[in-house]
């Protein structure tokens, strides 16, 4: 037998972890736990988030912004500059890795909208949406790709250990990380690509492919999202925005609209649920995530994690003391805490969901 | 004995060591800090005895034709993959794709295992392959199963507590499943029947579970307390008139 044959093993990685007492945890720490899984990508996308890390500036906006040309830059901050008071203009800190010859300019912005641009109702954070499609859509060569506050995203194409030189993700603290190494099936593999995929302070990462992508897209589309990525899991980040924060829904509750059970489970529900299952599927069909996916979301005040409802992805989680930590293979987890106090699968469809405690 | 320390191995490098180890003809190999090295004994031919300490990773034992491995931890997914003949004793939990296609050996797993276990498992005349599971199973447990013999045990699971998950052995058209405890019909497919265990399902089930119990240091009178149920292939053709009309 020849063992000398060399294949690329496919299949993304995801990890995460969350402090519920808020400690700060070094970014050396996921780095370690995502590079244990570095076979899961390809070197074509890694990237990290974290939250808690600004906290000299947790009531400014931090845009990250990442510019395919210099040039690209003054057209955006003239925007910027026309809409937000900015506190802060930064380049994101960066260091020279052999592997990573090429990169966008990366910049980092401190900012809060200037209240004479919030007309009428306008609330901050649709303000912040409404910038992001804007400048993603309409200025080309430019992209926000991280846009909340007290956190930010950090991502690229390279594998999980050159990316985080280069961000140097070790110098960052934050309570909640999500990190990601990526193997593109369906869709390029460029800076803009990798996760996370971030909108306000939501942040996606992502194993799986979303099949329904055309049906979300255009249900997001109507209530004036962009897509902008080319990237299925996009989506799932502008649909947490528009379920939870627009709507108003439960976490819980918009997990079982991207995951939603299927009717025959709806049908051996008690009459009250039943009756609510089934209106949500009626309301937000559009809004169901359909195809393999694992996935950890992060938000202030929480981490969560989902996969679809056959279970198509790997997800496991796992506890020790106030930490709760969520990756696609329980070594990544080991990796990082040799000893867990509980180790388990989730079920499919059927979120994991981890709040912080009070501020 | 050869005692290896896998901290910090590249898998490549651990299988490769192996691999030379067992080649040169030795019999029992100690891995020490496994983490997540994939593609543990895969293909790997012989009667070597192999014990894993840590949680070994991915694809563990696929295409393997006879050594036996023991996990003194957690395993993780896609163990058993197309086996040939051997055994895997895992003394925790699993993942999920365990035994896909496996056509002979056993995989002994003492904890709970994930989703598609044991999906398109085959049997021959010749040979059929074993598992057993101790706890508890997700969806899809054996899933167009076409040979061999699962059992779950449901050992420490809650009075009550359904042992499987939905579709179990959905699509099933050859081997057998033993489940302890009572199975909910609403859980499997069209094409399982549910019925009683005969003499002969009990000798056979009395040896597998007497081996199982003995690599897992449980008592067998204690896991044959509890009654049994036998969920087998409603026809072996079910689709045999699809494209015949």
């Amino acid at each position: 037998m020849n063992h000398n044959y060399q294949k690329d093993i496919s299949g993304c990685g995801l990890t995460g972890l969350i402090s519920k007492k808020r400690r700060r945890v070094s970014g050396s720490t996921i780095v370690k736990s995502l590079c244990l899984m570095n076979d899961r990508g390809n070197g074509l996308g890694a990237g990290y988030a974290a939250y808690g890390i600004y906290p000299e500036f947790k009531d400014f906006y931090a845009f990250h912004i990442m510019y395919d040309d210099a040039s690209v830059r003054f057209s955006a901050e003239e925007y910027l500059k026309s809409n937000y008071h900015i506190e802060k203009i930064e380049e994101i800190p960066t260091s020279p890795v052999k592997a990573i010859p090429i990169s966008p300019l990366l910049m980092r912005y401190f900012v809060s909208p200037l209240k004479d641009r919030l007309v009428g109702e306008t609330k901050p954070d649709d303000f912040v949406v409404n910038t992001v499609m804007k400048v993603n859509s309409e200025i080309e060569g430019a992209y926000i790709f991280s846009s909340g506050k007290n956190m930010g995203a950090f991502k690229g194409v390279g594998n999980p250990a050159d990316i985080a030189e280069f961000f140097r993700i070790e110098e960052y603290e934050g309570y909640t990380w999500t990190a990601h190494t990526r193997f593109p099936t369906n869709t390029p593999g460029w800076w803009g690509g990798a996760h996370p995929f971030t909108l306000l302070d939501w942040s996606i990462v992502h194993n799986g492919e979303i099949s329904s992508y055309g049906i979300n897209k255009r249900y997001l589309e109507m209530y004036g999202y962009k897509l902008t990525l080319l990237t299925d899991t996009e989506v799932a980040a502008y649909m947490l925005d528009l379920l939870i924060r627009r709507h108003g829904l439960s976490i819980s509750t918009a997990c079982q609209a991207l995951a939603a059970p299927f009717w025959k489970n709806i049908d051996s529900k008690e009459a009250d649920e039943a009756e609510a299952l089934t209106a949500l599927r009626q309301i937000y069909g559009s809004a169901l995530l359909n195809g393999p996916f694992s996935i950890l979301f992060g938000h202030a005040n929480g981490l969560v994690g989902i996969n679809d409802r056959i279970k198509l992805r790997p997800l496991v989680a796992a506890t020790k003391d106030d930490v709760v930590y969520m990756a696609s293979e329980e070594s990544a987890i080991r990796a990082i805490c040799p000893s867990p106090e509980k180790v388990w699968s989730p079920r499919a469809g059927e979120p994991v969901v981890v709040e912080l405690s009070g501020c | 004995m050869l005692e290896i320390n896998a901290t910090k191995l590249y898998y490549r490098d651990l299988n490769a060591m192996i691999r030379e180890a067992v080649a040169k003809g030795e019999k029992e190999i100690v891995v020490k800090g496994v983490n997540g090295q994939y593609y543990i004994g895969d293909g790997l031919v012989g009667s070597s005895m192999i014990t894993i300490e840590g949680v070994p990773g991915n694809d563990l034992a696929a295409f393997m034709d006879g050594p036996v491995i023991r996990i003194k931890g957690n395993g993780q997914d896609n163990i058993c993959n197309t086996m040939n003949s051997g055994k895997v004793i895992i003394e925790g939990n699993a993942g999920d794709v365990l035994g896909y296609g496996m056509r002979g050996g056993k995989l002994f797993i003492r904890g709970s295992v994930g989703y598609r276990v044991a999906i398109h498992m085959k049997g021959t005349k010749k040979q059929s392959p074993t598992i057993v599971v101790g706890g508890t199973a997700g969806d899809f447990f054996g899933e167009y199963m076409a040979g061999g013999v699962l059992i779950l045990l449901g050992l420490d699971a809650e009075e009550g507590a359904s042992l499987a998950g939905d579709y179990l052995g959905t699509g099933m058209h050859g081997g057998l499943i033993y489940v302890r405890g009572e199975v909910d019909p609403n859980l499997c497919g069209a094409e399982v029947g549910i019925g009683e265990l005969d003499d002969e399902d009990m000798a056979m089930l009395r040896e597998t579970l007497t081996e199982y119990c003995k690599d897992m240091s449980l008592s067998l009178d204690d896991v044959m307390k509890k009654g049994f149920k036998k969920l087998y292939p409603a026809s072996l053709r079910p689709y045999g008139n699809l494209y015949a009309y």
